[in-house]
Order: structure tokens, then sequence, then C-alpha cells
């Protein structure tokens, strides 16, 4: 059996600096989710709005962000928007207000798939026995449109942690750049470190991810 | 702004755009073929098959592309495999998009009901004449918006291969800032080349979508 290098994961406290930048990491997606889901459920309630100016500049901006892979914005935004308006930003704050734009889009357009899912007999029906249109809203429609959006915000979630892997590009110190330093600091030791540790961070992520996609799942099942 | 940067830069990217298409399709492909085995495998429940297509699945969808092309690229060379960048992102991508491919592809199978496949037997016709002309092409209208923006997600995913230095949009991006501080020049190059390659596929689904909604049955 060829060495694998999974012996430098048990040296010092290379274990607990790897799962600290998981950690990082993973600070980073649940700050940007707490904030961007509530932000996008108000996007994607003034999506369903008339007024046709609003729309549009909403419309641009959400397909703008959404089209963009996640690394252009992370690049934009941390080296232009220093240069631009002269602010210091670290790699961590720049990558929290990246996602936290980007996550909002994603999440008021599944907000707005919700609500358009919801065919309009449910509407007419009820103003057929009588409901105002508060009571429609609150009896009716939201009830349905959280179900159909929770399974789906949940995987936003789990979205979310892994393009986090990305901030390495910007800098941040997260689990990829400890691995490298690990690796870079055992390179006569154990030359086989890369694998054991990259399959270690590998497993990381799948371990944090898939209890998540796992209850996005059962929901759905659930409340179908 | 600075026109002549920009102009001078115009071929590297156009070059950088041309490898990052060229790699996004055929990972796409290899997706393509891989989503269409898992899905047909769990279609069937084929023993023990389904369960490799199961974990395959959930273990390609809960991590990130970046994390496994760096297992690929950095990792495997330590047990003897070693491959080339464009072989590694190719083969990244089509280990992530494989899943999703599948999942965009079962679902659409699955939202046939039985009632239509039964009827299908009923009238004489075989398992073939009933896949054929029946299931796939309800399955294939239902599952196109998935499909679309999956292949989306995927030529978008393509920006990580800077990583495994294969000299795509975002690399020449990257070198040319650090070569010359021309920080704006090259970031708003970047912008327009990956809104040039992602703006057609996009509304390329949503009309292929607005299509296919009447195809849906009882709609």
């Amino acid at each position: 059996m060829q060495n694998l290098g999974l012996e430098v994961l048990f040296k010092g406290k290379n274990m607990i600096r790897l799962l600290g930048g998981l950690w990082v990491a993973l600070k980073i997606s649940l700050i940007s989710v707490a904030i961007s889901i509530p932000l996008g459920i108000l996007l994607g309630a003034m999506m369903t709005w008339k007024n046709p100016i609003v729309k549009a500049i909403l419309r641009i901006y959400l397909e703008f962000i959404r089209i963009m892979p996640q690394m252009v914005l992370l690049f934009v935004f941390y080296f232009e928007t220093t240069k631009a308006f002269g602010w210091d930003l670290s790699g961590e704050t720049a990558s929290i207000i990246v996602f936290i734009l980007w996550g909002a889009a994603e999440m008021s357009d599944l907000v707005r798939g919700a609500f358009e899912s919801i065919p309009k007999h449910q509407y007419e029906s009820a103003e057929a026995l009588g409901f105002t249109r508060a009571q429609t809203l609150t009896y009716i429609i939201i009830p349905q449109t959280l179900r159909r959006l929770l399974p789906l915000s949940i995987n936003l979630i789990t979205r979310m942690i892994k393009t986090t892997s990305l901030v390495l590009m910007i800098g941040v110190v997260e689990v990829l750049k400890v691995a490298q330093q690990i690796i870079e600091a055992n390179r006569m030791t154990s030359p086989n470190a890369a694998f054991g540790v990259y399959l270690t961070i590998f497993i990381m992520y799948f371990l944090a991810c898939w209890p998540i996609s796992m209850l996005a799942r059962y929901l759905e099942k659930k409340w179908r | 702004m600075n026109w002549t940067a920009i102009a001078d830069y115009l071929p590297l990217y156009e070059k950088a755009a041309v490898l990052t298409v060229k790699l996004g399709v055929l990972g796409i492909f290899f997706a393509i073929i891989i989503g269409l085995i898992c899905a047909v495998i769990q279609y069937y429940h084929i023993p023990v098959l389904k369960t490799i297509a199961g974990f395959y699945i959930e273990l390609s969808r809960n991590t990130p592309l970046l994390i496994q092309l760096f297992f690929i690229y950095y990792g495997l060379p330590k047990v003897g495999i070693s491959i080339s960048p464009s072989v590694c992102g190719v083969s990244g991508l089509a280990f992530l998009g494989g899943s999703y491919m599948a999942e965009a592809f079962r679902s659409g199978l699955e939202a046939i009901e039985p009632i239509q496949t039964e009827s299908a037997y009923s009238l004489g016709m075989s398992r073939m004449q009933t896949m054929r002309y029946v299931i796939l092409p309800q399955a294939f209208s239902i599952s196109v918006p998935a499909f679309m923006a999956n292949v989306i997600f995927l030529l978008k995913e393509t920006s990580v291969f800077s990583a495994v230095s294969l000299m795509d949009l975002m690399f020449t991006a990257k070198d040319l800032i650090g070569l010359y501080y021309k920080t704006t020049e090259c970031l708003f190059l970047l912008v327009v080349f990956y809104l040039i390659i992602l703006l057609p596929v996009s509304l390329l689904g949503s009309l292929l979508e607005r299509r296919l909604k009447y195809a849906k049955p009882g709609a």
C-alpha cells in the first residue's frame, strides 16, 4: 500500500486548523444566508408588483447577478469597489457582501417562482368564499408558498456553503488555504500529504452539506 | 477606461473565451452522458448499480467543484494518477455535472404518471415503443428548464478552472491584472466576455421554457 499522506492530519494541531478553516467558510456562508434570505423574500415580493419601472430595474439587476459566475462577482467587488471608492475591504467582508447580493438574487427568484406556482383558482375560490385580500394571503397563499419555498431555500444554503470555497481566490484564509499551508510545511516529511489532506477536505465539505440537502429532500417529499 | 489597453488585451481574452467554451462544452457533453446513464439506472431500479449511482450523486452534489478539482489535480498524482490540466477540468466538470443532469432527467421521467405507461401497454405497445413514443417526449419537455439551468450553472462553474492553471477567462484576467495593474479594464473585459458566452444560453433557455410550457400534459 502506497503512503497516502494521511499521517499529516494527526500531527500537531493540523486537524484542528483544518476544521478552523472550514469554520471560516461556514461562518461566511451562514452570515450571508441569514441576511440574504429575508432580503430575497423582500425583493421577490417586490417582483410581483405591477410597477413596470421597479420591475425592469430589479429584473436587470437580478439577472445580471445570477448570470455572472460568483468568482467574477467576487473579483469585481473585491478589486474594483476598493479602487473606485477607496475603502479598505478585507477579503472576508467583501465575500460576505457578494454572497448577500448573490443569495438575495437567487432567493428572490425562488420566491417569485413559488408565488407564480400557486394556481389562479386558489385566489378566485378564496374570493368566492368571501375572504378578504389579507385573509387570502395569510390563510391560503402564504402557507402554500412557504411549503414550496422551504426545501428550495434550504438547498440554497448548501449552494452557498459550496460557493464559499471560492473565497480562497481573494485571499481569505479558509480551509483550502490552510490545507496548502499544511502541505507546504510537511513537504519534506510526507510528500504525499496533498492526497490525504485534499481528500479530507472533500469529505468535510460533504459532511457539512449532505445533512442539509437530506433535510431539504425530506421536506420536499413530505410536503409535495 | 483605457481603450487602447482593452484593444491590446482583446485577443488574449478571445483565446481564453474559446478555451472556456471548449472545455465547458466538452464537460457538459460528458455530464449529459453520465446523467442519462444514472437517470436510466434509477428509473428502472437496477439493483447494486442504483446504490452506486445514488452514492455518486450525493457525493458530487454536496461538494464544490473547486475542491473536486484540487483533489483531482493535486491529490491524485500522489497515488500515481497524473493528468493534464484540461483533462482535469473536463473530468471535474463532468463529475459535478453528471449528478445535476441525472436529477434533471430523473425528475422528468418520474413526472410521467404510471397511467401513461399502463395505457400504452394496454394499446399493445412494446416497452421500447412506450419509452420512445410516450414517455421520452413528455419527460424531455418537462426536464428542459432544469436542463438549461444546469448548462448555465456548469458554464459558470468553469470560472473555477483557473485554480488548476488552465488559461481560461478568469486566469487571463488575474494574470493581466498582476502584470499591468489595469484592474478596471481587465475586469470590464472579463464581465463582457462572460456575458457574451452566457447571455445567449440564458435567452435560449427562457425561450425554450416558454415554448414547451404548452407541451405539458393537461395544461
